[in-house]
C-alpha cells in the first residue's frame, strides 16, 4: 500500500454519509420537456442557433460557444424546440433556455457513436483533440464548470509536466466520481491518456480518499495496461477535492496567489470530466447527460443516476422515489458547496453533481452569537486566511483591508462557516467582500488600459 | 409544475455544520478543571468548598442580572462561560477569602472584565484575572494569607491556619540575603509541590493535576498548544540561564514551573481563546512575552508572584500581536519569486 497523503494546511472532516457509494448507475428516463439553458459554464452564454418549431436530434449543436471562454451546447433529446425563454436554474436566477418537447423515437445525430465498445486507439493530434473536446461542450463536472479545451490550452511558454485526475470527490453524500471510476475504470483510463496526449505530458496521478479502497484497488490493477498513470490513495480530509489542494497533497507544491495550475505545470480534471473527454475524443459524443447522486439523511433510497442534461429535477426526483416527508431543504451539488434549490423546476445541468435532501429539522441554520476568537476558523482555512478577520471588515466595509488581507484568495470551501462555534456566517460575508474586492479590481484593471 | 406544498429553506453554503457549539467547548473547559478542584478540596476542605461554590454562584447571578436588567437581551448563562470565570476566580485566590470579597471579586470580574465590554467574545482582559487583580490590590493582607494544605485546615475556612508560599519564602529570603540552598530546606519539596502539598491559591497548587487538566484541553483542540509550551519553555530558559549565572541567588527552573500560578496560568488563564491572539505566530509570541514578564516581576518586582499581571499585560498586546502575526498564505512564497 502506498503511503497515504493529504494537503497540509487547514482541512475539516464533516460526516461523509455516502449513503449511495454501492448503488450502480441507473439511466433516467427522458425528460418530457428538456430545458436546456445556454449558460451551464462558467463563462459567456452560448449564442442559440436554433429557433421555436425546429426540429432537432439528440446531440445536435443547439447553442455555440460564444468567445474563448464559453462552451457548446448540445440536445440532449430528440424533438421540437417549443420556446426560447427564461427558466429557473439553481442559482434561483431567471436565464435563457432552449425549451425541447421529446419525440417518442430517438434519433442521434449523425457520426455519434452510441455503442459501449471501448476503443483504446488515440489516433489524433493533441490539437484535434483539443477541438473536438471543444466541440462536444465539454466542462469541468465537478462543479466549477470551467471550459475543459481551455484548460488543455495552456498560454504561451507555460508546459504541463503532469496531468492529475480528481477522484477525491470530497463533498458528503456524492458517489457520482466513485461510481464512475468503478463502473467506467477502462473510459477514465483512456481519457486520461487522451488529456496526456493533448498535453504533451508522460505523468498522469489519479488522486482517490481513501473511503473508496475499492476504486483505489481497482483502478491500480488496470492501470498498468496504461502506462504512465499511478494511482494516488489520500487521507480523507475536506476540501481535498480543490485543485489547488488537491495539487498540494499529491505533488507538496503550492500554486502561487493570484495564479492557475499551470503556472506549477498541473492540469487538473475531475473523473467524470475525463470520461466525457473520452466520449468526446473517441466517440463523437458531445455532453449531453451527466451523472447523479440523489440522497439524503432522510431519503429512502439513495442512488446514482446517468440523467440527460435539461431534465427537470422534479422528474429525476419522482424517478428516484419522491421527495421524502418532512423536507426543508433541497440542495444542488454537494452540502459543503451546493446550492439550496427555491423550485424543482430547475433543470440537471453539466455542473449538477447530486441532489441532497435535508429535513426540516436540519434545514435551518441556528441564531448566530459573537465571536469568541477561538481561532477555529483561521486553523481550518486552506488558503491561510483569517475568516473572523474577513467577515468583520467586510461588516463594516473596510475592503481595502479585506483587500489587503487576501480575500480574493479564498475558494469558498466553507470550511469556515462550518466549524463555527458561535454558528458565524463567515463565508456569506467573505463572497460579499471578495466580489467587491474583484470588482474594484477589475474595474482598475479597465481604467489602467484606458490610458 | 408548482410545486406548493414544498416549503424549500433557501440559504448559502455550506448546509452542514460540525455540531460544536459555545456550550461544548465551555463545559469540556470545566471538566478539565474538575482534577484542580478535587484536589483543592482534599487539601484545603471546607473554605475551598465555600469559596468555590460562592465564586461559582456569584459569577453567574451576575451575569444573569447584568444581562437581563442592565444590557435588556436574552441571558446567556446557560453557556457556561460565567460556571468556567467563577471557577478560575476561585482557583486564583485563598480558600480562607471571606465570602464579601469573593462575592465582590465575581462582580468586578463579570461586571467590569467582562459585561462591561460587551460580553461573552468581546472583553480584552480575562474577566477573572481582572477580578483577581482587583482583589489583590484592594484587599492585600487577605489576598496574600495562604492556608496550610490538609491537617485541621480541611475543616476550617477564614479560621485556617496560614502560612507563606514557597514564592514567598524565596523572595524574601533572598531580599535578606540568604542562599538558595538554605531555603530550599524551609518549603516542601519538588515531588509534593508537583502533587498539590503546598500553600498558595485554591486551584494553584496541584502541577500535576492542571497538567492532566491542561493536556485533556489540547488534546480536544480547545487549546493551542503553542501558548503554554512558549510560556514553560520561555520560563525554563530564562529561570535556567540566570540559576547556572548565580544558582545561590536564582531558583532552578524546576522551582518557577511548580510553584505559584504558573501551570494554571500557562494551561487555563493564558488560553482563554477570546483574550489570546488568532494565529500560532501570535501565540508564540504572547506566550514568550508571558513567560519573559513573570520571571522578571518574580524575580525583580514587588511581587513574589506575577503570573496575573504577566497576563494581563499581554492581553493588552494582543490586538497589536494579531495584526502582525499572519498566517501563511497558501500559494504566497512562491508569488515574491522564493
Amino acid at each position: 500500500m502506498v503511503a497515504l497523503k493529504t494537503f497540509k494546511k487547514g482541512g475539516v472532516h464533516p460526516a461523509d454519509n455516502k449513503f449511495s457509494a454501492d448503488k450502480p448507475f441507473v439511466k433516467a428516463p427522458l425528460p418530457k420537456m428538456a430545458i436546456i439553458h445556454v449558460t451551464q459554464h462558467l463563462g459567456a452564454p452560448a449564442k442559440v442557433l436554433v429557433k421555436k418549431g425546429d426540429k432537432v436530434k439528440t446531440g445536435q449543436l443547439i447553442a455555440e460557444a460564444s468567445g474563448f471562454i464559453s462552451a457548446n451546447i448540445h440536445s440532449s433529446v430528440t424533438g421540437k424546440v417549443m420556446k426560447i425563454d427564461n427558466a429557473i436554474d439553481a442559482s434561483g436566477y431567471k436565464k435563457t433556455a432552449i425549451y425541447i418537447k421529446t419525440d417518442k423515437e430517438e434519433v442521434w445525430e449523425d457520426g455519434i457513436d452510441t455503442s459501449d465498445d471501448l476503443v483504446k486507439d488515440i489516433p489524433y493530434s493533441p490539437q484535434e483533440i483539443v477541438e473536438k473536446v471543444k466541440k462536444a461542450g465539454v466542462v469541468g463536472m465537478g462543479g466549477a464548470t470551467f471550459p475543459t479545451n481551455v484548460k488543455l490550452t495552456p498560454p504561451p511558454g507555460k508546459k504541463a509536466e503532469y496531468v492529475i485526475i480528481n477522484g477525491v470527490e470530497c463533498e458528503p453524500y456524492l458517489t457520482v466520481d466513485h461510481r464512475t471510476m468503478l463502473e467506467k475504470g477502462h473510459e477514465l483510463m483512456v481519457g486520461t491518456k487522451i488529456l496526456m496526449k493533448a498535453l504533451g505530458v508522460d505523468k498522469a496521478i489519479i488522486g482517490i480518499e481513501n473511503n473508496k479502497p475499492d476504486a483505489i484497488e481497482y483502478l491500480t490493477k488496470i492501470s498498468k495496461e496504461y502506462g504512465g498513470i499511478t494511482i494516488q490513495p489520500l487521507k480523507m480530509k475536506y476540501p481535498q477535492g480543490g485543485e489547488k489542494q488537491l495539487i498540494n497533497a499529491i505533488l507538496g507544491r503550492e500554486v502561487p496567489s493570484g495564479g492557475l495550475p499551470i503556472d506549477v505545470g498541473v492540469v487538473v480534471q475531475n473523473v467524470g470530466t475525463t470520461v466525457a473527454v473520452y466520449k468526446a475524443v473517441q466517440k463523437n459524443m458531445p455532453l449531453i447527460e451527466r451523472t447523479v447522486t440523489v440522497s439524503g439523511t432522510n431519503f429512502p433510497n439513495p442512488a446514482n443516476y446517468i440523467v440527460r442534461i435539461g431534465t427537470p429535477i422534479k422528474e429525476l426526483v419522482e424517478f428516484a422515489g419522491g421527495v421524502p416527508e418532512n423536507t426543508g431543504k433541497i440542495i444542488a451539488g454537494g452540502p459543503m458547496t451546493g446550492k439550496a434549490l427555491s423550485s424543482l423546476d430547475v433543470p440537471v445541468q453539466k455542473g449538477t453533481s447530486g441532489v441532497i435532501f435535508f429535513p426540516e429539522e436540519a434545514a435551518h441554520r441556528k441564531p448566530y452569537q459573537d465571536c469568541i476568537r477561538c481561532a477555529k476558523c483561521v486553523s481550518v482555512c486552506p488558503s491561510g486566511l483569517e475568516p473572523y478577520l474577513l467577515m468583520t471588515v467586510t461588516e463594516k466595509q473596510m475592503y481595502d483591508v479585506a483587500r489587503k488581507n487576501h480575500i480574493t484568495d479564498c475558494i469558498e470551501c466553507g470550511s469556515c462557516s462550518f466549524i463555527c462555534p458561535t454558528y458565524r456566517p463567515l463565508l456569506d460575508y467573505i463572497r460579499l467582500g471578495k466580489k467587491t474586492v474583484m470588482d474594484q479590481i477589475r474595474a482598475e484593471r479597465a481604467q489602467k488600459q484606458k490610458k | 409544475m408548482k410545486d406548493n406544498k414544498l416549503k424549500l429553506v433557501i440559504s448559502h453554503s455550506p448546509h452542514v455544520h460540525a455540531n460544536n457549539s459555545v456550550k461544548k467547548i465551555m463545559y469540556l473547559v470545566i471538566l478539565a478543571l474538575i482534577p484542580e478542584l478535587l484536589v483543592s478540596l482534599a487539601y484545603f476542605g471546607l473554605g475551598a468548598l465555600i469559596v468555590t461554590l460562592t465564586a461559582v454562584g456569584s459569577a453567574v447571578f451576575f451575569e444573569w442580572f447584568i444581562q437581563k436588567f442592565l444590557m435588556k437581551k436574552k441571558p446567556t448563562i446557560s453557556d457556561g462561560s460565567a460556571i468556567i470565570t467563577g471557577l478560575l476566580l476561585a482557583f486564583n485566590v485563598p480558600s480562607n477569602l471571606p465570602i464579601w470579597m469573593v462575592i465582590v471579586g465575581a462582580l468586578v470580574a463579570i461586571g467590569i472584565g467582562k459585561m462591561s465590554f460587551g460580553g461573552l467574545g468581546n472583553n480584552v482582559f480575562n474577566p477573572a484575572l481582572v477580578g483577581r487583580v482587583f482583589l489583590l490590590i484592594s484587599f492585600p493582607v487577605a489576598m496574600t494569607s495562604w492556608p496550610t494544605p490538609g491537617g485541621q485546615n480541611l475543616t476550617a475556612y477564614t479560621d485556617a491556619v496560614t502560612g507563606a508560599t514557597p514564592l514567598g519564602v524565596i523572595k524574601e529570603g533572598v531580599k535578606n540575603g540568604e542562599s538558595i540552598s538554605q531555603l530550599m530546606a524551609q518549603i516542601p519539596d519538588y515531588w509534593n509541590m508537583f502533587l498539590g502539598h503546598v500553600g498558595g491559591s485554591l486551584g494553584e497548587i496541584s502541577a500535576l493535576a492542571l497538567l492532566l487538566g491542561g493536556l485533556f484541553l489540547i488534546w480536544k483542540k480547545i487549546v493551542n498548544w503553542q501558548i503554554p509550551v512558549a510560556i514553560l519553555t520561555t520560563v525554563v530558559v530564562f529561570t535556567g540561564i540566570l540559576h547556572l549565572a548565580d544558582p545561590d541567588k536564582y531558583a532552578d527552573p524546576l522551582f518557577h514551573l511548580l510553584t505559584g500560578g504558573m501551570m494554571l496560568g500557562s494551561f487555563f488563564m493564558a488560553t482563554d481563546m477570546v483574550t489570546s491572539p488568532m494565529t500560532p505566530k501570535g501565540m508564540t509570541i504572547f506566550g514568550i512575552g508571558i513567560g519573559i514578564l513573570v520571571v522578571v516581576i518574580r524575580v525583580w518586582g514587588a511581587y513574589p508572584e506575577g503570573m496575573s499581571f504577566a497576563i494581563l499585560i499581554m492581553n493588552a498586546f494582543v490586538p497589536l500581536i494579531n495584526m502582525y502575526s499572519k498566517p501563511k498564505l497558501y500559494g504566497e512564497v512562491k508569488k515574491n519569486g522564493k
